[in-house]
């Protein structure tokens, strides 16, 4: 078991140096950096300027060099300065992190609150109309864009409201009523998506653990029991359900992207989207490796879950 | 269908002699077994031939501009009335039809495909090679999809075939990823064993024994990789990073001038986001009822 | 008869009496309206952030609507007349009558930030980097002085600059709001610190700047001008998406956004708020321009650039255009209704803007089959950006469909856009140019031999405009300069076709009726330091 955790926290390295290479590599090949980004289109446009520039940020230096640099960097945990702002990366991620974050917990505990419950009944009333409306609505989350979830809601809330949600982010220490009433309709936005899956996984989840035996037995000795029962059944669904919550959540961070730029919120996704269209490597670069450890690490953590919680299961 | 001697299978062999019309019934058992399944393919179907038959259903040419019409909403000149230049939008969805089912499809089979082959080819091989396709494909899977497909776009530009390939490109390793664990499976089977002693190529034994194994959750991949294919191209046009104009998008349809005057002009905004959810809505149906039928064990995916 | 007239000379009396009354009562009175009322924070949208603070280095307006409050200019342009350039730190003026020396007194008693006086050595040295930075030190428009030989401060309120030869906009170049006023003494430690730093002398005082949230800034108590600022302090949200920046309009979360809205986002906000809205509209100086490649055949032929801009319906593209896009006035190479504009009656005589579309295009079929181009299939290349690029993309590529040719769009992402322009890999593109200040050398620039300018990517040699761009450049008699700005822009678009412009953009700003003192220009980067600016409550 020990040799399980440690073999699998030792793969998480060249995994990261994969990505961290692999997002170098993709950022160059991309036309355009960020000198070109800044001072290409002015009528006074002046290839000399251009040029030393381009040296200042380092972009002269043959690939590897700037390779090298960046990976030596990442070892020494310095992710280096913003080509855009000049300021250093861990200032800019540290200040959207705090929305992005909270808006992550808040779309998982929208999906935990509507997944649970509703798969749960998806199951008990199997192939009755209850079924069917949840299973749609459940689908229906997975179909619809969230961005297009996002217009809708903005298009209610001035033609039905005459209102918008605040447009600057306060900390919920400062004020939860303001921070609230700006971030729930994202939350919610993204939380519907993230829990159509969770519901469907619940409700399937559940029907097999109906099916054992030991459940039909109990159901037959007496409502009293069956309700015992119920409580166990829930126990064992939660499983694959928490499986697929613990999946889903470094998924949020691509749907964090389109939600944030219709809502206007000052987080990580948005920053992203600007940093691509700016080519500034250094913090796509620092971004996406952010990104990929939260991924490796749910998923690592996930793992673990599934091992501890079912001992039936065992990896060779 | 094998022939079958026992008397307890009399049912069957009455169903066989019924002749042709013996599908129909397997398609009405499905239909009543998953009504939801089968309400999503009728869905496709309307809009796969809305895409083949565009250019006999759609009442104007989307492309045409006709400033005197701008904004209109809907009337029986046009029934989901026009955008900022004029255009008819019933005749954009419907050529939209074309441009999302192509983008889907394409990726989708592209992706899967070689996802599959990917992941039968590395569950197969085992040892070293399975250990470098395996890194490579958990570096892939921690980019978020939406981060490759900017990526692809980025570096080849915009425009339909871009698109395919941006959206392929996420979709491998994910398709590899699964099939893989059923190719695992089959591969611990006795008869791969004996192919192999027997000699066989491994070319044939991949193609023939253990690729039509993994067909169920290739399929099923496949079907949910459409619905997601859409969705991102949306995602995409949106950003400005798909299709370019003039080509009528449904997720292209939705950007700028549908946002900006979403409020004079809703109609601008509704139904091409209705037209997106109702294809990724009736795939994702189809997709679960496919599932349903063919493993209920695969239900983890 | 002696009846009729006395009755006709009555009412003509009665009318003009009418019409001198409503004139005088709707004539504007710079703020004779109300008193300014002093005190409130005045918070506005940015669409985009500023990479730096440096404003002799960045190009983007993102820079200056937030920070340009922090500092002050030599001159400036006139908050209440955009044709007028007055002074800044400037108090007075006086050029040589050979016009190869230009003397400023700058004011005594101005204060930095920090406390310390400003002097003439530290407007010579802001100039000194704008206009011969050393080396690693980046000005991106010192292309623009081209004409000056050296900055002199031989006394601590004595400006001068001297010239190599007598141009005609070297005021409005000094008037430029890029060029704030840094310390000397600390350019002088560091070149650089300004980059991300903010520290000048302008009337608001920097307080905080959250990335991709907002900026702060709160008044000068030591302004060299007192009583102003009548702000306490303003406040810049960053908010790039146009739906939201609308939206906090709308919500009235934010009283103002400077740079512009399209016409349908300024209707919506009147319908909804009504008279708590104050809409001023201005022709722009931007506008969008077709860059053709006259080293791809066959536009290397003339007839086939011209029956490019004689295929655009202009006219009916404004009208159409101006309800959906920030564009409107048909316009040449000056904004219409400055003082170097052609007015229309002559505009309409160039190709293209005439007001027979039928017989223009027309004539551009003959041209094109003469040419043995009829029917030509290119691809043209538009830049990722919603507004106005791909409302004009569709438009243009439509109004080339109805001559007969065929025309592929293609989208480049802006990051990559001008390499691709740059390196020549296109048939036809979107090119686009904004002055911050309407000025024909700024606005002619542009167009001039690609040998000599690197930012024209048409690629054509042509001598005969250099020619006309210099000789405009140095007429310091208006009337003949005008006429030099006539033949060059005859040349430009008429005779040789070389860039075609699109329509002129129009800039819209709604804004809340609370917001007095700010008169709109056709730039959005002047008239920005808001030192003029004040709340009715």
């Amino acid at each position: 078991m020990h040799w399980y955790i440690l073999r699998r926290l030792l793969l998480m390295l060249p995994t990261l140096l994969g990505v961290a290479v692999i997002v170098f590599l993709l950022m160059r090949v991309i036309p355009g950096d960020i000198v070109e980004m800044r001072f290409a289109e002015g009528r006074f446009f002046n290839r000399e300027l251009v040029e030393k520039e381009r040296a200042r940020f380092g972009l002269d230096r043959p690939l590897w060099v700037q390779c090298g640099d960046w990976v030596w960097g990442l070892v020494r945990l310095d992710f280096g300065l913003s080509m855009w702002s000049g300021a250093p990366i861990r200032q800019e991620i540290a200040i959207r992190l705090q929305l992005s974050l909270q808006l992550a917990i808040m779309a998982t505990m929208v999906a935990v609150l509507l997944a649970i419950p509703l798969g749960t009944l998806a199951a008990l009333r199997q192939d009755t109309w209850i079924d069917y409306v949840i299973r749609i609505f459940s689908i229906a989350g997975l179909a619809t864009p969230s961005f297009w979830l996002g217009i809708l809601m903005f298009l209610c809330f001035l033609i039905v409201f005459q209102w918008i949600p605040p447009m600057v982010f306060t900390p919920f220490w400062r004020d939860p009523w303001q921070n609230l009433s700006q971030m729930i309709w994202p939350a919610l936005a993204v939380g519907y998506r993230y829990s159509a899956v969770a519901a469907r996984m619940m409700r399937s989840a559940m029907l097999e653990v109906l099916r054992e035996d030991y459940i039909r037995t109990a159901r037959a000795k007496g409502l009293w029991q069956s309700l015992i029962v119920k409580r166990h059944a829930l126990k064992n669904a939660m499983l694959p359900v928490l499986t697929v919550i613990g999946l889903e959540f470094a998924f949020l961070i691509g749907g964090l992207v389109v939600t944030e730029q219709v809502f206007n919120l000052n987080g990580l996704g948005l920053l992203f989207v600007q940093s691509v269209a700016r080519r500034d490597y250094t913090l796509v670069q620092a971004l996406v490796l952010l990104v990929a450890l939260v991924y490796i690490v749910v998923n690592f953590c996930v793992d673990l879950l599934y091992v501890w919680l079912d001992p039936r299961i065992r990896y060779q | 269908m094998t022939a079958v001697n026992s008397s307890t299978d009399a049912h069957l062999q009455i169903s066989e002699d019924a002749g042709p019309s013996h599908w129909l019934v397997g398609l009405g058992t499905f239909a009543s077994r998953w009504p939801l399944g089968a309400a999503g393919a009728v869905i496709i179907v309307l809009m796969i031939g809305s895409a083949v038959f565009a250019p006999f259903i759609a009442p104007y040419d989307p492309l045409e501009t006709d400033f005197a019409a701008q904004f209109s909403p809907p009337t029986m000149a046009h029934w989901l009335g026009t955008d900022a230049f004029g255009r008819d939008l019933l005749s954009r969805i419907i050529y939209g039809s074309r441009t999302a089912l192509l983008v889907g499809f394409a990726s989708a089979f592209l992706g899967a495909t070689l996802g599959a082959m990917l992941g039968v080819a590395s569950a197969y091989f085992g040892g070293p090679i399975d250990l470098v396709v395996q890194r490579l494909v958990d570096i892939f899977l921690a980019f978020p999809i939406i981060i490759l497909a900017l990526a692809v776009v980025s570096i080849l530009g915009t425009g339909v075939s871009n698109v395919i390939m941006a959206i392929t490109v996420p979709m491998i390793p994910n398709c590899a990823r699964v099939v893989r664990s059923s190719a695992l499976a089959v591969r611990q089977m006795p008869y791969v064993d004996a192919a192999r002693a027997a000699g066989f190529g491994y070319a044939r034994i991949i193609f023939r024994h253990m690729l039509p194994n993994v067909m169920a959750p290739y399929l099923i991949m496949l079907t949910a990789f459409v619905g997601q294919a859409i969705l991102l191209e949306a995602s995409l046009s949106f950003l400005g990073l798909g299709v370019a104009e003039p080509t009528p998008a449904w997720g292209l349809m939705l950007r700028g001038a549908a946002v900006e005057f979403a409020e004079s002009a809703p109609w601008m905004a509704i139904f091409p986001g209705l037209a997106i959810s109702l294809g990724v809505f009736a795939f994702n149906l189809f997709g679960d009822a496919l599932r349903d039928a063919l493993d209920p064990k695969l239900r983890t995916l | 008869m002696h009846m009729l007239r006395h009755w006709r000379y009555q009412g003509f009396a009665v009318v003009l009496g009418l019409a001198l009354l409503l004139l005088m009562t709707n004539a504007p009175s710079p703020q004779a309206q109300a008193q300014p009322r002093a005190g409130g924070e005045l918070v506005f949208a940015v669409p985009s952030e500023p990479p730096s603070y440096d404003g002799h280095r960045e190009e983007t307006f993102g820079l200056i609507h937030p920070v340009a409050p922090f500092y002050s200019l030599l001159l400036r342009v006139d908050p209440v007349d955009s044709n007028k350039i007055v002074g800044d730190l400037a108090e007075s003026w006086t050029v040589s009558d050979d016009g190869l020396m230009y003397t400023f007194k700058i004011r005594n008693g101005v204060k930095f930030h920090d406390g310390s006086p400003l002097t003439a050595r530290d407007v010579k040295a802001s100039y000194d980097k704008i206009i011969f930075p050393p080396e690693g030190v980046a000005s991106t428009r010192k292309g623009q002085y081209e004409a000056v030989e050296a900055i002199e401060a031989p006394e601590a309120q004595t400006v001068r600059f001297r010239l190599k030869w007598p141009a005609a906009s070297m005021l409005s170049g000094l008037a430029s709001p890029w060029n704030f006023i840094y310390k000397a003494d600390t350019l002088a430690k560091d070149m650089h610190w300004y980059e991300n730093n903010i520290m000048g002398s302008g009337p608001f005082i920097f307080v905080e700047h959250i990335r991709g949230s907002h900026m702060v800034g709160k008044r000068n108590p030591d302004y060299w001008e007192r009583g102003k600022p009548y702000l306490d302090g303003y406040r810049a949200l960053f908010i790039s998406d146009t739906g939201a920046r609308v939206a906090a309009l709308r919500g009235e979360r934010v009283h103002i956004e400077f740079r512009g809205l399209a016409p349908k986002q300024r209707d919506d906000l009147v319908k909804a708020l009504g008279s708590k809205i104050t809409v001023q509209e201005s022709p722009w100086d931007c506008i969008l321009l077709v860059a053709i490649n006259h080293e791809r055949k066959p536009f290397d032929d003339t007839r086939v650039r011209r029956a490019l801009t004689l295929a655009l319906d202009r006219h009916e593209g404004s009208r159409v255009l101006s309800q959906i896009a920030i564009v409107k006035e048909v316009a040449g190479v000056q904004v219409p209704g400055t003082p170097f504009a052609t007015l229309p009656e002559e505009l309409a005589k160039l190709a293209g803007y005439g007001r027979d579309a039928e017989a223009s295009r027309g004539e551009a079929r003959r041209l094109l089959k003469e040419a043995g181009a009829a029917g030509l299939t290119f691809t043209f290349k538009n830049r990722g950006i919603p507004m106005p690029y791909e409302p004009l993309g569709i438009w243009l590529i439509d109004q080339w469909r109805k001559v007969g040719l065929t025309v592929n769009q293609e989208v480049i992402e802006a990051a990559a856009y001008y390499q691709v322009l740059r390196s020549g890999e296109f048939d036809v593109a979107m090119d686009f140019q904004c002055g911050y200040i309407v000025d024909p050398d700024l606005d002619l620039y542009k167009f001039q031999s690609s040998d000599k300018n690197p930012s024209n990517y048409g690629r054509y040699v042509d001598r005969t405009l250099d020619e006309l761009y210099e000789k405009q450049s140095r007429a310091t008699n208006p009337e003949e300069r005008k006429q030099f700005i006539r033949q060059f822009e005859k040349r430009l678009l008429d005779d040789e076709a070389h860039y075609l412009m699109t329509l002129q953009w129009h800039r819209i700003i709604p804004h809340s009726a609370k917001v007095k003192g700010w008169m709109i220009t056709p730039s959005h980067y002047l008239n920005q330091q808001l030192d003029t600016v004040w709340l009715s409550e």
